[in-house]
């Protein structure tokens, strides 16, 4: 059972799944209204959008990349959208209008994923810098659009987007195979070495290892950018306003429900199951934290503490497995 | 002048855009080649400054650092406290706690890293997420608007009237300008500081040759903490007051900067006049479309194509263009 | 050099880790300026006795060592470094944006304690070690920039800052070519000259062979024997490493009745190769060799579409074929392994399904554009069946599976492309020269299914053993073509390295 486990979903799930199973009957028991329906909805009422854009952050880092522009362009997915519905009367626009801008929010992420990519790619810049450039360009020009306000009062329609949506599916990243490519040029020492190679990126060596590098990475970041735009609606849709910054400490949980889920931080590795959990687990911390009492920062303090306890936890669950296999 | 151009490539394009700049800047706008704006340049960008060469020496050891403008924040907050505690203090035990306080900061992240193999940008998004936690947590988000007096008044270093105001260079230049000369000689002139670039370039070899590498951790991310925790005492110092999340989000604009500036992602390579050069050319851009009255809402924009756009063309290689013949002898 | 006392004399040296016996009474010589040469397998115990010589490990008591005439009970990493021994890794350990005069005297760098750097004397250090070489390279040049070979001089100079009057080499020539290979040669010449003892640990038969003048065989954890080079053959060294009699018993059947299936036809690309012409026929084993930088890769690299030739027909299955680009060449169903990818062409953590199907997602995925579980699945199967690979389940991670059954894996990865021809380049470079008779068997299996190979290799022995026929390039040339069955090895070797 365990090990049918371990192979469907990744060796991370046992451990994270125990974890919150403690984790929810320490709160069940010591928080009243732990686990009352309301309590429940609410923790499952962000997942959505958070799940995505972890989604969004969890491609780039298993192809050895990083994105930190998904909050920004999941916002300027947003504005987009927002500036089609006010296009056509704000709170009166109908489904054309919406599934237009839809569309446009679309073309929007994908676009701002692709030029990442290509950038990344074809010149060979590293990813925390390509995205990090990209992310206060976006925030600048989110900024310079809406000059640091917010628009909202959208129409009906927008409004009750968010639940159209239905839980989200936790494979639906998983069977792309441009994951599945970019991950193996991650993984292979070789690729990660010419990729790394300063300006010596040989387009043609990467048809070594049967994959088409610079196109997968292309295809990988503008995967991502598709993804927080979707976010980008959905956080539309739910509050009804869009603000440039909005929800950007979101950035931060996503990258340790990614490392927490046992992703690989240099890519090559990692599973979509396991990080859901771990992004289940670190929202129960916080909503149980709330509940006794602590407020928000009290529980980014024990996210962070926790990301560190389950690093030195896997270190040392390394060292003991060397051991006993240097005994034999 | 080739040889320049050899050993600091990236430096050396940065100049040549920032002449560019600086040249049409003065043309288009009477206002920027004054006194006042320079000077008043240099004020505002000293503290963005002393943070870049710390974080210029975790990159050149192959490291990253999320955590340093939250640790800052707690660095101001925890030494305003305990001099406040002692009585008010001066100016010497403020900048000795401070910097006592970052290095601490500092050598948390290096021992995470060390002790654990846990790689930097993990730890670091840890320690960063801990910190401001726990400060806000603690201060519950409230603000010290009552500073020593001594750390509150502004000491002016240097003035001179013009037509158009005051020209002033203040303490915090003079403190950037110290930070900058002991950066460069710790990794220039000392062989600890070579030791660091061998570490970053090649963890590995280093190794090999008998480098210690907790002790390149170690002064990797203390010397980082310790810039940290004097930059934000010099924030005190200018805005008079303590904000536990005014610095938050700083890291990420100080890390463009630098690594604008020529220092690499992954170790290695990085200079002191990248990261003077990076910071410039980010703080002019940002002073020239002020003062051509474009809506400051744009700055961040435009200084984010400007980012972009310097990756884009950093394979450009000016040594290269300069002397032409040079691959052929190869 | 006979008076003059040994630069290291080992005897009686053993060392057990856990209760596994890694060494047991070898004795290692090397006399005052020698060539030497170190063979055996991997885990043979070449590196325990390496460590032990440079003080790494300590031994066994009951160890005599000897360093240059002085005998020691004990050796740290400190001693062996003063008394002059050094060894150069096979990724040489340097530091590549640092300038090539850091890197020749980072020894004054180091040390815990701060001091200034002296870059003028650094300088001075620098010229010195690369005089003593007798070779001039420009010191302000940052490493990187430099060939591979000239980094191996820097290396080789950085032991001489640190005056080693025994440098242990490990695997020098892996990625150099043959003119590179020549010029490291008349370095160590110098070396040799200036009484500076030189090991050599290779896998590189041949030139272990041309280089030394004695070898030392290490096998288990034991000494086989120390042999002059003089007279010494591949195939007799081969033995004394791995301890088994390998028939040397040539495999070439005629193939000439079967339909060809690539036809190359004065192939030209300007300072590669020349004017090259030959046939693969189906089911055939096509041996190339040849001396390193013969032009044996470049060519590969042509007929998988990485290069565009500048004159000549390639003919696969009777059509004319020009290549934009390696995927057109997979697309025409050619499959190129390149040296050490079957050592490395694998995602360890990950199954060995999701590895065998990598190189043919495109193929797997369903009409939703997702990728078809039913369909990885089935090509999986019939992979592990055809190329008998013995595994748990397709969904245990690669890192499971033993080294001949990993190399398994990466065929069926190139395989499932479904090649007419497969390119295999020095597929058994880092290989054991045990496990290299498993690769071999599934090559012969591969050409007996109908596949026509492309053996590129430079141990002579190699294709003289397993290819149908075998053709000799040089100098970007064919200039000889060989029937296994009428040459002898001996004759093969002697017009190669000739």
């Amino acid at each position: 059972m365990m090990e049918r486990i371990k192979q469907a979903f990744g060796p991370e799930v046992p451990g994270l799944l125990g974890f919150l199973a403690l984790v929810v009957v320490v709160f069940g028991l010591t928080a009243p209204n732990f686990l009352t329906g309301a309590n429940l909805g609410s923790i499952a009422f962000q997942l959505p959008e958070l799940g995505i854009l972890t989604l969004a952050m969890l491609i780039p880092i298993i192809s050895g990349g990083f994105n930190l522009a998904i909050i920004y362009t999941a916002n300027m997915a947003g504005l987009t959208l927002a500036f089609v519905l006010m296009q056509f009367g704000g709170i009166d626009a109908g489904v054309g209008p919406f599934l237009l801008g839809t569309v446009l929010a679309l073309a929007v992420g994908a676009l701002s994923g692709a030029a990442m990519g290509a950038v990344i790619a074809y010149i060979g810049a590293h990813p925390i810098l390509v995205s990090l450039a990209m992310m206060i360009f976006l925030r600048g020009l989110g900024e310079f659009l809406t000059k640091g306000g917010d628009i909202s009062g959208f129409s009906a329609i927008s409004g009750s987007a968010g639940a159209w949506v239905v839980p989200w599916h936790s494979r639906a990243a998983d069977p792309v195979w441009p994951l599945r490519a970019g991950l193996a040029c991650a993984a292979d020492p070789h690729a990660a070495w010419l990729c790394r190679a300063d300006g010596g990126v040989e387009p043609e060596s990467h048809g070594l290892f049967g994959c088409a590098y610079q196109a997968d990475l292309v295809l990988i970041y503008t995967l991502s950018g598709v993804m927080c735009a979707i976010a980008g609606i959905l956080m539309l849709s739910r509050f009804n306003s869009v603000r440039v910054g909005h929800g950007e400490a979101l950035l931060l949980v996503t990258v340790l429900a990614c490392f927490l889920g046992g992703v690989d931080p240099f890519g090559g590795f990692g599973r979509v199951v396991p990080v859901v959990i771990a992004l289940v687990v670190l929202q129960v911390l916080s909503s149980g934290l709330n509940l006794l009492g602590a407020n928000q920062h009290l529980s980014t303090a024990v996210w962070g503490l926790f990301l560190v306890g389950v690093m030195i936890l896997r270190w040392g669950a390394g060292r003991w497995k060397e051991r006993k296999r240097g005994r034999v | 002048m080739r040889d320049f151009l050899r050993a600091y490539p990236t430096e050396a394009k940065l100049l040549v855009v920032l002449a560019l700049l600086c040249a049409f800047l003065s043309l288009a706008s009477p206002q920027f080649l004054t006194l006042v704006n320079l000077t008043s340049l240099l004020n505002n960008n000293a503290v963005n400054l002393i943070w870049a060469v710390g974080l210029l020496v975790v990159l050149i050891a192959g490291g990253i650092d999320i955590s340093f403008a939250v640790g800052a924040s707690v660095v101001q907050y925890l030494a305003v406290m305990a001099l406040m505690g002692m009585g008010g203090g001066g100016w010497a035990v403020g900048i000795a706690l401070a910097m006592a306080l970052g290095i601490g900061l500092g050598l948390i992240n290096a021992a995470l890293i060390h002790g654990f193999r846990i790689i930097s940008i993990v730890v670091t998004i840890s320690t960063f997420n801990a910190f401001f936690g726990l400060l806000m947590f603690f201060t519950s988000g409230k603000s010290i608007y009552s500073l020593p007096d001594w750390l509150s008044r502004p000491i002016y270093l240097w003035e001179l009237q013009t037509a158009i105001g005051w020209a002033d260079i203040r303490l915090p230049v003079a403190v950037m300008a110290v930070c900058l000369f002991a950066t460069w000689f710790l990794i220039r002139r000392t062989t600890t500081g070579r030791q660091l670039y061998a570490f970053g370039d090649n963890p590995e070899g280093a190794r090999r040759a008998g480098i210690n590498i907790w002790l390149m951790q170690a002064i990797a991310f203390g010397w980082c903490g310790m810039m940290a925790g004097i930059a934000g005492l010099m924030q005190a110092h200018i805005t008079k007051e303590v904000v536990p999340n005014a610095l938050i989000g700083r890291e990420l604009d100080v890390l463009a900067a630098v690594v604008l500036g020529g220092a690499r992602l992954g170790g290695g390579r990085g200079s002191v006049l990248g990261c003077v050069l990076g910071v410039a050319l980010v703080a002019v851009a940002q002073n020239g479309l002020n003062l051509l009255g474009v809506s400051p809402y744009a700055f961040k924009m435009v200084v984010g194509i400007i980012i972009l756009a310097a990756i884009s063309t950093s394979n450009i290689d000016l040594a290269a263009m300069l002397a032409p013949k040079r691959r052929d002898r190869e | 050099m006979t008076d003059s006392p040994s630069a290291i004399r080992f005897s009686n040296v053993s060392k057990v880790f856990g209760g596994v016996r890694a060494l047991q009474d070898v004795s290692f010589e090397v006399g005052q300026g020698e060539v030497h040469c170190l063979a055996g397998e991997n885990g043979c115990g070449k590196s325990t006795l390496i460590k032990i010589i440079t003080g790494v490990y300590q031994p066994e008591p009951g160890a005599e060592m000897e360093l240059f005439g002085e005998r020691l009970s004990a050796i740290t990493p400190n001693v062996a470094r003063q008394m002059g021994i050094a060894v150069i890794w096979q990724d040489l350990a340097l530091f590549p944006e640092m300038t090539v005069a850091e890197n020749i005297a980072f020894e004054t760098m180091l040390g815990n304690r701060p001091r200034f750097v002296d870059y003028r004397a650094l300088r001075a250090r620098a010229e010195a070690a690369l005089a003593r070489l007798e070779v001039t390279l420009d010191l302000d040049a940052r490493l990187g920039t430099l060939p591979i070979a000239q980094r191996q001089v820097v290396a080789i100079a950085r032991a001489l800052v640190s005056d080693a009057r025994l440098i242990f080499m490990d695997e020098p020539t892996a990625s150099l070519t043959q003119a590179e290979t020549d010029a490291l040669l008349a370095v160590v010449q110098t070396l040799s000259a200036r009484g500076v003892a030189v090991v050599f640990v290779s896998h590189r038969l041949a030139e272990v062979l041309e280089i030394a003048s004695r070898v030392t065989v290490v096998r288990d954890g034991r000494l086989v024997g120390v042999y002059p080079t003089e007279g010494m053959t591949q195939g007799r060294l081969t033995e004394l490493m791995t301890g088994k009699t390998f028939d040397h018993q040539v495999m070439a059947r005629d193939t000439s009745a079967d339909p060809v299936v690539l036809e190359v036809s004065g192939l030209s690309r300007r300072g590669e190769f020349r004017d090259v012409s030959f046939a693969l026929r189906r089911g055939e084993v096509l041996g190339l060799t040849g001396l390193i930088g013969a032009g044996r890769t470049e060519l590969a690299h042509v007929l998988f579409g990485m290069a565009a030739p500048d004159a000549g027909r390639v003919v696969l299955e009777g059509r004319e074929v020009h290549f934009a680009s390696n995927r057109d060449a997979v697309a025409a169903g050619v499959a190129y392994v390149s040296e050490d990818r079957l050592a490395l062409g694998l995602i360890q953590p990950q199954s060995i399904s999701d590895n065998a199907v990598l190189s043919v997602l495109r193929r797997i995925t369903g009409a939703s554009g997702l990728m078809s579980p039913k369909r990885q699945e089935d090509l999986v199967a019939h992979w592990v069946r055809e190329l008998a690979v013995k595994i748990g389940k397709p969904g245990d991670a690669v890192s499971t599976l033993s080294g001949g059954n990993q190399q398994r894996v990466v065929l069926a990865k190139w395989l499932a492309t479904e090649p007419r021809v497969l390119i295999l380049d020095c597929p058994t470079v880092g290989v054991d020269v045990g496990a290299r008779a498993g690769i071999f068997r599934i090559v012969r299996e591969l050409a007996a299914k109908g596949l026509a190979i492309l053996l590129i290799s430079d141990e002579v022995s190699e294709v003289h053993v397993n290819a149908d026929r075998v053709l000799h390039m040089a100098g970007g040339r064919i200039v000889g073509e060989y029937d296994p069955r009428d040459t002898t090895l001996d004759a093969l070797e002697a017009a190669v390295y000739a």
